[in-house]
C-alpha cells in the first residue's frame, strides 16, 4: 500500500477517537461519535470539519480572468473581489474534469480555486495544459495545496461560535462572499460557503496554523455542543441538500446539463471549453436526467452504482444513496433516461439483485429554514 | 473498548451464538456493530428457513456500508427478532442482549466446536487489529 497523505490534524483526529479511513489517497476521519449524531449536530448546532485534503490553486497574472473564462463554464467576469462562485472544469466533450469553487480574492489580487482532493493533480495538470495551449495569455497557475490549511464550521450556530474568535463582523459577510481577517490570531480568508446545506463558513489560512486554529475553534464551540464531523456525515449532509459529489453525480461521462446544473453553464458569456458540445446536447435534447428518489418498499439502502429499472428494463443507475438521518428514509439520486424522469413516477432500484420500489421526489431532500 | 461476552461462541465473521440445548440464539458482535457504525437496516431469514454454518443468512446495513450476516451454525430458523428489524439501532445499543437476531435449531451440534470461545475471539480481534 502506498503511503497515505496526512493533514496536520491526523493526530488530533486519533486523539478524538475518530475512525480513520483512506479517502482519495488521504488518511481521514470518517466518523468520531457516529454519522447520525454528527449529522444531526450540524443540522441543529454546528460542526467542525478538517478539509485539509482539498486542493487549492492560485490563478494570477494579467490575463487570469480571461483564462478562467476559457476553462470554466460559469461567468467569472461577474465575480467581484470577495465573492465566490461554483463552477467546473470541462472537457471539450462537455464531460466534467472537476467541480470547483472560484474565489476572487477579497484584496482583488487574483483568483483562488478550490478543487476536490481526488482531482487536485489532474486539475493542475489540466490547467497547465490549457495554459500552454493559450500561450497568448499571461497567467500563472500555482498549486498551493501544500501550504494552505482548510477548515469548515457549519451549522446554525457556526456564525456565533466563529464570531468569538474574530473582530470582523461576520453578520456582514453574505452567502458566497469572503473576507480576509484574523481568526484566533491567524490570518485567514473566511468565506460563507459550505457543503452541508446549512449556514456556515470555510476558512483558508497558512497550513502551519491548522492545529492551533482547530483547537481554538473546537474549544470555542464545545460549550454549545459543537462536534468534530467526519467524512461520513459530510456525505449524508451534502446528499440531503443535493450538492453534487464528483465521481458520483459528476464525472467525465456526465455533463452538467444532465446533472441538473445548467445554471452553472453561461452560454452567452463567450467561448469556453465544452461550450460547443453542450450547445449541441442542449439542442438535440439532454438524454439523461438526475432525479431524486425515496424508497417506498423495504429492501435495503440504495448505494451508488445500483441499477435503476422501470418494468424490468434498465433505465439508469444510482449516483448516490444513503439512509437519510434527517428524513429517516432511504433516499438517493439517480441518473435516468429522460423519458422516465418525473416527480411522483416510480423507479425500481436493484439492491442485491432484487428490484425494490422507489418513488421520484422533489429535490433537495432537505432545505434549511431561513 | 469492544466488548466480548463470556459464555458465547464466536465466528471469524463476527457473529455470536448462545447455545442452550439444541437451540442457538445468534447475533452480531460488539466489534461488528462498532465497525459498521449506525445500523439502519436488517434483513433476517424467516422462521422455517434452513441455514448453513458459514453461509449468508441475512443482511445488515449501516449509513455507510452493507454487509452479509453469516450463520454461525447449521439448522432451521425457529424465530427471528422482529423488534430489532423494526428498530435496527438496537444492534448498536445492545448487540449481545435485546438485539439478538435469530434462534436456530441445530442440525449438527458438533459444529459448535468450529466456533471460538470468548478468549479465542478476543485473541482473534487482537490479531486482526495488529494486522491493520
Amino acid at each position: 500500500m502506498t503511503e497515505l497523505k496526512r493533514t496536520p490534524l491526523a493526530e488530533r483526529h486519533q486523539q478524538l477517537g475518530a475512525r480513520m479511513i483512506e479517502f482519495a489517497g488521504w488518511y481521514m476521519p470518517v466518523q468520531y461519535k457516529g454519522i447520525i449524531v454528527e449529522h444531526q449536530t450540524v443540522r441543529t448546532i454546528a460542526g467542525l470539519f478538517d478539509l485539509g485534503h482539498m486542493g487549492q490553486v492560485e490563478v494570477g497574472g494579467p490575463d487570469a480572468l480571461e483564462f478562467l473564462q476559457y476553462v470554466s463554464p460559469n461567468d467569472v467576469a461577474r465575480l467581484r473581489p470577495g465573492e465566490a462562485q461554483y463552477s467546473m472544469l470541462l472537457y471539450p466533450n462537455g464531460g466534467v474534469v472537476d467541480d470547483i469553487l472560484i474565489y476572487n480574492r477579497p484584496a482583488g489580487d487574483g483568483y483562488f480555486v478550490v478543487v476536490n482532493a481526488a482531482n487536485t493533480e489532474k486539475d493542475v495538470a489540466w490547467l497547465n495544459e490549457q495554459r500552454t495551449q493559450r500561450s497568448d495569455l499571461k497567467v500563472d497557475v500555482i498549486d498551493v495545496s501544500d501550504r494552505t490549511g482548510m477548515l469548515a464550521i457549519q451549522g446554525p450556530q457556526a456564525e456565533a461560535i466563529l464570531q468569538r474568535l474574530t473582530r470582523a463582523d461576520l453578520s456582514e459577510v453574505e452567502y458566497f462572499h469572503a473576507i480576509e481577517t484574523d481568526v484566533a490570531g491567524v490570518p485567514a480568508m473566511v468565506a460563507r460557503t459550505g457543503y452541508t446545506g446549512e449556514d456556515g463558513f470555510e476558512l483558508y489560512f497558512p497550513i502551519e496554523h491548522a492545529v492551533a486554529l482547530w483547537d481554538r475553534l473546537l474549544e470555542a464551540g464545545t460549550p454549545d455542543g459543537m462536534l468534530p464531523i467526519g467524512l461520513g456525515a459530510r456525505d449524508t449532509l451534502r446528499l440531503e441538500a443535493c450538492l453534487p459529489l464528483y465521481g458520483n453525480e459528476l464525472s467525465a461521462e456526465i455533463t452538467p446539463l444532465e446533472a441538473g446544473l445548467s445554471w452553472v453553464v453561461k452560454f452567452d458569456k463567450g467561448d469556453f471549453i465544452g461550450r460547443e458540445a453542450l450547445l449541441r446536447q442542449r439542442s438535440e435534447g439532454i438524454p439523461r436526467k438526475l432525479v431524486g428518489f425515496k424508497m417506498v418498499e423495504r429492501g435495503g439502502v440504495p448505494r451508488s452504482h445500483c441499477e435503476v429499472q422501470v418494468d424490468g428494463k434498465t433505465v439508469g443507475f444510482v449516483t448516490s444513496g444513503t439512509s437519510s438521518p434527517t428524513l429517516r428514509e432511504n433516499i438517493g439520486l439517480a441518473l435516468v433516461a429522460r423519458e422516465y424522469a418525473g416527480v411522483g413516477r416510480p423507479l425500481d432500484i436493484v439492491i442485491r439483485g432484487r428490484p425494490v420500489r422507489a418513488e421520484q421526489v422533489k429535490t433537495p431532500f432537505y432545505k434549511r429554514a431561513r | 473498548m469492544v466488548q466480548v461476552e463470556q459464555g458465547l461462541r464466536y465466528s471469524r465473521t463476527h457473529e455470536w451464538a448462545r447455545i442452550e440445548g439444541d437451540v442457538a440464539t445468534v447475533g452480531v458482535t460488539d466489534y461488528a456493530q462498532s465497525e459498521l457504525g449506525d445500523i439502519t437496516y436488517l434483513e433476517l431469514p424467516q422462521p422455517g428457513t434452513q441455514v448453513k454454518q458459514g453461509e449468508p443468512m441475512g443482511v445488515i446495513e449501516s449509513v455507510k456500508a452493507a454487509s452479509d450476516i453469516y450463520s454461525p451454525v447449521s439448522g432451521e430458523v425457529i424465530e427471528a427478532n422482529q423488534g430489532v428489524v423494526d428498530a435496527p439501532e438496537k444492534v448498536n445499543q445492545s448487540p449481545y442482549g435485546e438485539a439478538w437476531l435469530v434462534k436456530i435449531r441445530l442440525s449438527d451440534p458438533s459444529e459448535v466446536e468450529n466456533l471460538m470461545d470468548a478468549t479465542a475471539y478476543e485473541q482473534f480481534l487482537a490479531e486482526e487489529a495488529a494486522a491493520r
